[in-house]
């Protein structure tokens, strides 16, 4: 369905909060340098499926899972250290979270974990992230204030920066302009499909236009299942499944 | 009917508040209107700078009780401090639910236990310790922080273990999300950002170390004195009212009061800082 070779795979994947299973025999293939969009009624795995591919999902205590994960053909779950996973694959999330820290240091933060020390690499590594997520101006004066003065959307974009500071393969948003106000989210929008010329972005949104606005393929989750997979156009206009065609005509929640 | 229980209620609890107000600000009086005779013979400054304490020849300096309330408060803090957060740190962040249930309430239960239970513990184990491995008297100084740091240990992991519960997941997610170890995040996000609360938790402690007298006059030693060495007995405020109070008269017995009135400011001092921080938190 989608040829170009795939960044991220899945197969098979299962997944078990305790008793409860949260994903059925989940197969995808996200391709490489493009936004892939995950949508779906609330508790439908979005987020459980998000976690997994950073595995973030290992916090959850008594979760279990079956099935594969391969990022670049290698499995994620099978002796690949996770904090170096995550350098690798990214994360943004719903509420914005930057750290009570000062703007550059929230910045710095994962090159410093990831080994970086000299001053000068890092002030370049801040410069380029604010960049990249079109901060920089409104920001290069208070590097050294606080965070958490920003506003809703800006501390949002900063995230992405500070996501993108360990330079990652993959960057995995989680429904990242649900708290934020619409100037703000068309903001995130245009820098999605920016960042998607050197970034593979997986999306998750309650907003349908968003997803037809922004991404190539989209992945229409039901009950934990992928009910439908294909390219965003298509799953919009001559969707295969009747239950994404409710969904996507706005028929159910 | 309701009217007037609710208007009984509210005469009654404004009772109980004003009573409060003018407990303390009787307090104050006394010790400004009694205090007052010693501060003027001396004069104010010559009364906390000099440390010439003799009685006999009605001649009051507290310098040196001064600075030994501060020596024993900074050890106290210097031995309670680091070993109390690594223990909130701990129990907040690393310990498994069942042995935090298990700690949690131990911790806590040394704040309950009378203070002079913790001046026999210092008395039989720690000054004859001291004696040995030092071949000195053994009370002083060292003894005196030991026990009181003992004594604010529950006084800081309670608060800084509330403070650091209190940080929001978010911050540990996106740590973590970013590639952080457990132990990375810990100490270089958590406790950061729970730190107001950890300075509170200080600047508490400070507060119960100065004031604590009983725990204190059993393992200081007690020699008006400046304090040379850590191993030197001193004589700390709170010990030197105490000690003296009961054959006090006249100006003596008002130089005593002084004392507490320089060990009330001090502690209003803490106080103040306190509530500073606490706004900072806040806002
Ligand atoms: N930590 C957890 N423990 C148990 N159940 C969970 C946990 N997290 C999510 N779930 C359940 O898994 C399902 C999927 O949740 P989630 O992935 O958050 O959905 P979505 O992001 O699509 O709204 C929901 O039914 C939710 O209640
Ligand atoms: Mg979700």
């Amino acid at each position: 369905m989608i040829s170009a070779p795939a960044k991220l795979a899945t197969r098979d994947l299962d997944l078990f909060y305790g008793d409860f299973q949260a994903l059925q025999k989940v197969n995808l293939e996200i391709p490489s340098l493009s936004v892939t969009a995950f949508i779906g009624p609330s508790g439908c795995g979005k987020t459980t499926l998000l976690k997994t591919f950073n595995r973030m999902i290992d916090l959850v205590e008594g979760c279990r899972i079956t099935g594969e994960v391969l990022l670049d053909g290698e499995d994620i779950y099978h002796s690949m250290d996770t904090n170096f996973l995550r350098k690798r694959v990214g994360m943004v999330f719903q509420k914005p979270n930057p750290f009570p820290m000062s703007i550059f240091d929230n910045i710095a933060y994962g090159p410093r974990t990831h080994g970086v020390r000299r001053h000068s690499e890092l002030e370049e590594i801040v410069e380029r992230s604010l960049r990249n997520t079109a901060l920089f101006d409104e920001v290069k004066d208070r590097l050294r204030h606080n965070a958490l003065s920003l506003s809703g959307g800006q501390q949002q974009r900063l995230c992405i920066a500070r996501a993108l500071a360990v330079e990652p393969e993959i960057l995995l948003m989680d429904e990242p302009t649900s708290a934020l106000d619409p100037a703000s989210t068309a903001r995130i929008e245009e820098l999605v499909c920016t960042l998607s010329e050197h970034y593979s972005i997986v999306i998750v949104t309650h907003n349908m236009q968003q997803a037809a606005r922004i991404s190539a393929q989209t992945a229409f989750f039901l009950l934990g299942e992928v009910v439908e997979y294909g390219p965003t156009t298509q799953i919009f206009s001559d969707p295969h499944d009747s239950r994404t065609l409710d969904y996507v005509a706005g028929r159910f929640g | 009917m309701h009217a007037v229980r609710e208007r009984v209620a509210a005469l009654l609890f404004g009772t109980a508040a004003v009573l409060c107000v003018v407990a303390v600000v009787l307090i104050c009086l006394f010790l400004v209107i009694n205090g007052a005779p010693a501060l003027i013979h001396e004069g104010i400054i010559p009364f906390v700078s000099s440390t010439t304490w003799q009685p006999a020849t009605d001649h009051y300096g507290i310098l040196a009780m001064v600075v030994g309330s501060l020596y024993v408060t900074a050890g106290a803090l210097i031995f309670g401090v680091p070993l109390g957060l690594l223990t909130a740190i701990y129990l907040s962040r690393f310990a498994s639910p069942r042995i935090r249930r298990l700690f949690q309430p131990l911790v806590e239960l040394l704040a309950g236990i009378p203070s002079v239970v913790y001046g026999f513990f210092g008395l039989v184990v720690i000054v004859p310790l001291i004696r040995q491995i030092f071949s000195v008297q053994g009370m002083g100084v060292l003894a005196a922080s030991l026990v009181l740091g003992i004594m604010i240990l529950p006084t800081i992991v309670t608060v800084s273990l509330a403070a650091l519960d209190a940080v929001p997941p978010a911050y540990y997610e996106g740590a973590r999300a970013i590639g952080a170890s457990h132990e990375r995040c810990v100490f270089t996000v958590i406790v950061p950002a729970a730190l107001s609360g950890i300075v509170a938790s200080v600047i508490l402690s400070f507060g119960r170390a100065i004031g604590e007298t009983m725990a204190v006059v059993m393992v200081v030693g007690n020699n008006v004195r400046l304090p040379t060495g850590i191993l030197e007995g001193v004589r700390t405020m709170t010990a030197n009212i105490v000690l003296e109070m009961g054959y006090a008269a006249d100006l003596h017995r008002s130089a005593l009061i002084a004392t507490a009135l320089v060990l009330f400011v001090f502690i209003l001092a803490i106080n103040l800082l306190f509530s500073l921080v606490r706004k900072r938190v806040r806002s």
